[in-house]
């Protein structure tokens, strides 16, 4: 066989396996979607899931996946900015620093069962939250951090360093450099990276099923007492995601269209994720557009 | 270079976050060493009956000679199927990862790349439904058995990695210096002959990483394996077999096992094999990662 043969069959053979890719992907979106989507109305989406009976829907499981996924954002974005800006502006060589560094392996390579343990351990039981919003926001931030931070740090470096050295030679000190100059040139692809993030915390179920936990009362927005188990606002309620629902009436199979609850919730959760995916594009499309002035 | 004094350090704000995450890990791993051992330390398992024993059966009554907790089945199931995931997702997820480099980097940043975040982002619960509802009928009409085996967990995981290996190896692939390239094609060589000769070489350490941390991933990953693999709590003996995984098996028990009891200790101990393998795969990363990579 020659040379030039050879390099042609492989070349074929690259090709069929982006090709393969592509379709795998195109097949999946449209079998989950093309299954699901027929049971997605405005009831499904709004009404309480139904105990034993046929005809219930995931309302409070859509709002607590946002509720526990938004909590989570607000305890994670600030400690893994600040992190970030450590490793990124400040850290040498030294103890503290590698030991953050194997902090953020250790915690990538976890599995997420673990930390649902970890939680149930001290979230849950510990700290007598029990099962609930805020125990499962905890867990999701012990699973976000190290991404987070990752994903910061680059957005930190790539930001040249003639920007830090304009600023710095103008006077301005390096803590004052880095909110002025660093944070903000770093914005557009921080927001993209959160973006991403947010839409795979959005799925998360293993973490959960021990912290948020595998119920949520019926919420009704009518209930303005945070303390009562029917507010959604509450924070010591139990809160069950779609994730975490479509594994239990699986798992457990009381209700009848437990089928059709899991299709459908399916469904949902895959347009949440390309919706998050799509607007993590066009928000760093956008910004960059911004920022550059084309 | 004359100074007024020592130079500013960092904001106790941006040490403070930094020591967060370092007390958030020793935590994590401080708490699981402590649940995770009572198994031995309280119940007096043998370490060895526990990690080598194949009979798992928590809730023997004390006239039959007690509970036994031997998780082999659940060590064999998790080291089969990841294993198995990897050695069939590596060859697509390679080859993914050197169309997008060499071979059509354009429409592998417009497809291709697009499509492996999808990929990444499509939760885990869903893979197992899919898998679920497509291979296991698949495998139970066409392959035999009951459709719940090791070959459905595999395949489910297969799909789940493949992100994980392509991001890691396109970031090694790029890594390789443009001069090889360059002196490759200079003398002749036609394109296959680079990637084959002298990328795939250049990249090596970089792509094992990639799979190493395949590896891991599928090793760790719970509800879509559950979904599938049937959990039956032997020893796999075919890939058309059911098994049981270290991370489904928790998943399935913690929530009615008593705190206390054997039987949730032995569940806190397989957690804490299963952070020990986390460490253990660490440790790998960085021995492959060291060597052999060109950036």
């Amino acid at each position: 066989m020659s040379d030039r043969l050879k390099d042609r069959l492989a070349t074929a053979a690259f090709w069929a396996a982006a090709v393969l890719v592509t379709v795998l992907l195109a097949w999946l979106l449209a079998w989950i979607l093309g299954r699901g989507l027929r049971y997605v109305d405005w009831s499904f989406l709004s009404f309480p899931p139904s105990n034993f009976e046929a005809g219930g829907g995931i309302g409070p499981q859509l709002f607590n996946s946002v509720w526990l996924l938004l909590i989570s954002m607000l305890i994670t974005v600030p400690v893994a900015l600040f992190s970030a800006v450590y490793l990124a502006e400040y850290s040498g060589p030294g103890f503290f620093s590698s030991a953050i560094r194997l902090s953020l392996e250790t915690l990538t390579s976890l599995p997420s069962i673990v930390i649902g343990l970890f939680g149930l351990l001290v979230f849950v039981n510990f700290a007598h939250l029990g099962y609930s919003v805020l125990a499962g926001a905890l867990a999701l931030t012990v699973l976000n951090l190290p991404a987070m931070v990752r994903i910061a740090e680059e957005a930190l470096r790539a930001v040249p360093s003639e920007l830090r050295e304009a600023s710095l030679a103008l006077g301005v000190d390096h803590w004052e450099t880095v909110r002025r100059v660093v944070l903000p040139a770093a914005f557009p692809s921080l927001l993209t990276g959160l973006i991403l993030i947010a839409g795979r915390v959005f799925g998360e179920a293993a973490a959960l099923l021990y912290t948020a936990g595998m119920s949520s009362p019926d919420i009704s927005f009518t209930e303005l007492d945070p303390t009562s188990p029917r507010s959604p606002w509450n924070l010591l309620r139990a809160g069950e995601t779609l994730a975490v629902h479509i594994w239990k009436v699986n798992s457990e199979g009381v209700v009848p269209d437990a089928r059709r609850v899991a299709d459908g919730s399916a469904a949902v959760l895959v347009l949440v994720v390309l919706l998050f995916n799509l607007g993590a594009r066009w928000a760093g499309r956008r910004m960059s557009r911004k920022m550059t002035g084309l | 270079m004359s100074k007024t004094g020592p130079r500013p350090g960092p904001p106790r704000l941006v040490v403070g976050a930094a020591a967060v995450l370092v007390v958030v890990t020793a935590a994590v791993v401080v708490f699981i060493a402590w649940r995770g051992l009572a198994t031995f330390l309280v119940n007096k398992v043998h370490p060895f009956e526990f990690l080598a024993g194949v009979v798992w059966r928590p809730d023997r009554p004390a006239a039959e000679g007690g509970p036994l907790v031997g998780i082999l089945p659940f060590l064999a199931g998790s080291v089969i199927v990841s294993t198995l995931a990897v050695a069939m997702s590596t060859p697509l997820s390679v080859a993914s990862a050197v169309f997008v480099t060499e071979v059509a980097p354009n429409w592998g940043l417009r497809v291709l790349q697009p499509a492996i975040e999808v990929f990444a982002g499509i939760p885990s619960v869903v893979y197992g439904w899919v898998g679920l509802n497509v291979l296991v009928p698949f495998i139970r009409n066409h392959l035999g058995g009951l459709g719940f085996s090791v070959l459905a967990g595999a395949l489910v995981l297969s799909v789940m990695v493949m992100p994980t290996i392509v991001g890691v190896a396109v970031d090694a692939l790029k890594a390789v210096p443009l001069e090889l390239k360059n002196a490759a094609y200079g003398l002749g060589s036609t394109r296959w002959q680079f990637i084959r000769y002298v990328l795939l070489p250049a990249a090596r350490g970089g792509v094992l990483t990639g799979v190493v941390l395949g590896l891991s991933r599928a090793f760790g990953e719970t509800l879509a394996v559950q979904m599938v693999i049937g959990n039956t709590r032997l020893v796999p003996r075919s890939l058309l077999s059911p098994a049981v995984t270290l991370t489904s098996g928790i998943a399935m028990d913690m929530g009615h096992t008593a705190a206390g009891s054997l039987w949730n200790n032995a569940l806190w101990s397989m957690a804490l094999v299963l952070l020990a393998t986390s460490f253990l795969f660490i440790v790998v990363i960085r021995l492959v990662g060291g060597k052999g990579a060109a950036g």
